[in-house]
């Protein structure tokens, strides 16, 4: 799929949610748990079971970057799925939070 | 990118949690999704074009806000309390708009043409089940603000959906916020602190409570009884608590944030003696960048504390470093990128810079920076100082002259509670240097004495012609100073001396 920012996606597994929050103009395929992700408004969940090797987990608040660093997922909602890109599993963005300044 | 999308992302991670007003009877991301369908079919069913927001900040504001993006319209919160004159101006520019507002100014509402509801009747008009409707997505901006017009007339500055979602999505956590956090709110909702405030706090999970007539008695008593974590006051009110009698004790605050004028490091090194437990962040940032561009955070705030490095130290008075999401240049006046430690004009460029004015458009370079009009400089390590208004330069005999630099030596001086430097026309110099300043309570000043000082500190060229004591300055309620009124007062002291 494409991916547009600010678009919700939701994994298979759980539930889980995502918000999309960099993006690239390629077609590519995110999963969770080896699963496709869905639009929660418009899909229903794909069918399968997940992959018991891709249950690293999700967390809410991180945000998970792709190994080309130009896809970046913002977790809103908590999961036991793997984010991947591809097959590449995605990473958690190491970023130092900002002081609240407001 | 949509300011619902914040809100959806709230829901999603944390829907039943306050983070509106108290834990007994607040609001949770659910119920203001609700509430802001609600707010959105009420705009629709009265063709308005804008939701104007002219009342105290409280629970109604964020409702509005996400009222007015659910139906695709402009917020334009408008300061309640200016003058009939500048209010019915900007009412006037916005013909078709639905009116939250203060009870005693429904009826003007009515006079000049435009559909009022109270705020109390706001929420309980959107108090109603979730229609669980889409938000409209138009080429309208989400908030219009007016600045402040302390130079000029007032100008409505567009901040797009995609400026305020990038700052959000830049520098907030999601769901960074412990349960129990709280956030005091003192700013008034047409400022951009406010706007930033709702917006950042929902995002991080953080309720937020609002004090809406500030005195310091009040917001420490606040602090104390609701258990505040977070607050963001401007500079006058910090001096105010800081220097209020009575018991100042904060044992709940974690984090100051300070911002929206220049602070005098004379305040704010009391405020971190005083309580030296909270961490303290300095944001710098304009209407037209969507709040905060950089910050000073609470390390930043102890190291230069402690430091006995002067160019440390120093940094007690700057606004910390550039957020990574913002590109920041220094330039002389023909736009040439001047070298670290160079004063010169502020440029920024980055996603959350609207630079977007009504009528006007994008005030925005080639390269797509915008000119902030302040002044300042980069010290080596990256942090930002800001020296003044660019307008506000005094050219006095050809010599530039930044009124920043002398007002900090006045504020320097233990007689010398606030001051203010202006040019004023003058027949042989062109501008001639005056100062206004307002005594410490207790103390008298002698206006030849502090010519000593300043000439002491700067050179005779800096050294004000003349200095005037008065018992106050013309500020706007978020403390920023109203020059061009500073050299009318002053004509005024003038010409009764001159009688």
């Amino acid at each position: 799929m494409k991916l547009t920012i600010g678009k919700t996606l939701a994994s298979a597994v759980d539930g889980a949610t995502v918000v999309v929050v960099r993006a690239t103009d390629a077609d590519v395929e995110v999963t969770s748990g080896g699963l496709a992700l869905y639009d929660p408004k418009s899909e229903e969940p794909p069918a399968g079971d997940p992959n018991p090797e891709l249950l690293g987990g999700t967390l809410i608040g991180k945000r998970y970057v792709n190994a080309a660093d130009n896809v970046e997922l913002l977790a809103t909602k908590p999961g036991k799925g793997t984010l991947a890109i591809d097959g590449e599993s995605l990473t958690l963005r190491d970023a130092k939070p900002l002081p609240a300044s407001d | 990118m949509h300011l619902t999308m914040l809100l959806d992302m709230a829901c999603d991670g944390f829907g039943d949690r306050v983070v509106v007003g108290r834990v007994s009877d607040g609001l949770t991301p659910a119920d203001l999704r609700r509430r802001a369908r609600a707010g959105a079919a009420l705009l629709r069913s009265h063709r308005a074009e804008a939701l104007l927001y002219v009342a105290v900040n409280g629970p109604a504001y964020p409702v509005a806000m996400f009222a007015a993006a659910f139906a695709g319209v402009p917020l334009v919160p408008v300061n309640y309390r200016l003058g009939e004159e500048q209010l019915d101006y900007l009412l006037s520019q916005h013909q078709n708009a639905l009116v939250v507002t203060a009870p005693e100014s429904v009826a003007h509402m009515g006079q000049l043409g435009l559909t009022a509801l109270t705020t109390d009747e706001w929420l309980s008009g959107t108090d109603v089940d979730d229609d669980e409707s889409d938000p409209e997505w138009t080429e309208a901006p989400a908030i219009i603000i007016y600045t402040s017009g302390t130079t000029s007339k007032p100008k409505g500055v567009l901040l797009r959906h995609e400026n305020l979602v990038s700052y959000v999505l830049g520098s907030v956590e999601f769901a960074g916020a412990a349960q129990d956090d709280a956030a005091l709110v003192s700013v008034p909702p047409y400022h951009i602190a406010a706007v930033a405030n709702v917006l950042s706090n929902l995002f991080s999970g953080r309720r937020t409570l609002v004090l809406e007539q500030f005195t310091p008695q009040e917001w420490l008593g606040l602090v104390r009884d609701e258990q505040v974590t977070n607050a963001l006051v401007v500079p006058t009110m910090l001096a105010r608590i800081v220097g209020s009698d009575g018991d100042l004790s904060v044992p709940s605050l974690r984090n100051l944030a300070y911002g929206g004028a220049a602070m005098p490091t004379r305040i704010i090194e009391t405020a971190l003696s005083l309580w030296p437990e909270v961490g303290f962040v300095n944001a710098y940032g304009l209407t037209e960048t969507s709040s905060t561009i950089a910050v000073l955070g609470p390390d930043d705030h102890r190291a230069a504390l402690a430091s006995d490095d002067p160019a440390v130290r120093a940094r007690l008075g700057s606004t910390g470093r550039v957020l990574p999401t913002i590109d920041l240049e220094i330039r002389d006046p023909f736009d040439e990128v001047l070298p670290t430690g160079s004063v010169g004009r502020i440029c920024v460029r980055g996603d959350q810079v609207s630079a977007e004015y009504a009528g006007i458009g994008r005030a925005v370079d080639e390269r797509g920076f915008f000119d902030t009009r302040d002044k300042g400089y980069l010290d080596e390590d990256g942090y930002l100082f800001i020296g003044g208004r660019v307008d506000d330069t005094i050219i006095r005999g050809g010599e530039n002259i930044a009124p920043a630099e002398i007002e900090n030596v006045l504020l320097d001086h233990e007689d010398v509670d606030d001051c203010a430097v202006v040019g004023v026309a003058d027949d042989e110099w062109g501008q001639r240097i005056e100062a206004a300043v307002v005594a410490r309570p207790g103390r008298t000043i002698d206006p030849e004495q502090l010519r000593q000082h300043v000439r002491l500190h700067l050179r005779g060229s800096k050294t004000p012609d003349r200095i005037h004591v008065m018992d106050e300055l013309p500020r706007t309620e978020t403390g920023k100073l109203v020059r061009r009124r500073v050299v009318t007062a002053i004509a005024e002291a003038a010409e009764v001396v001159d009688a």
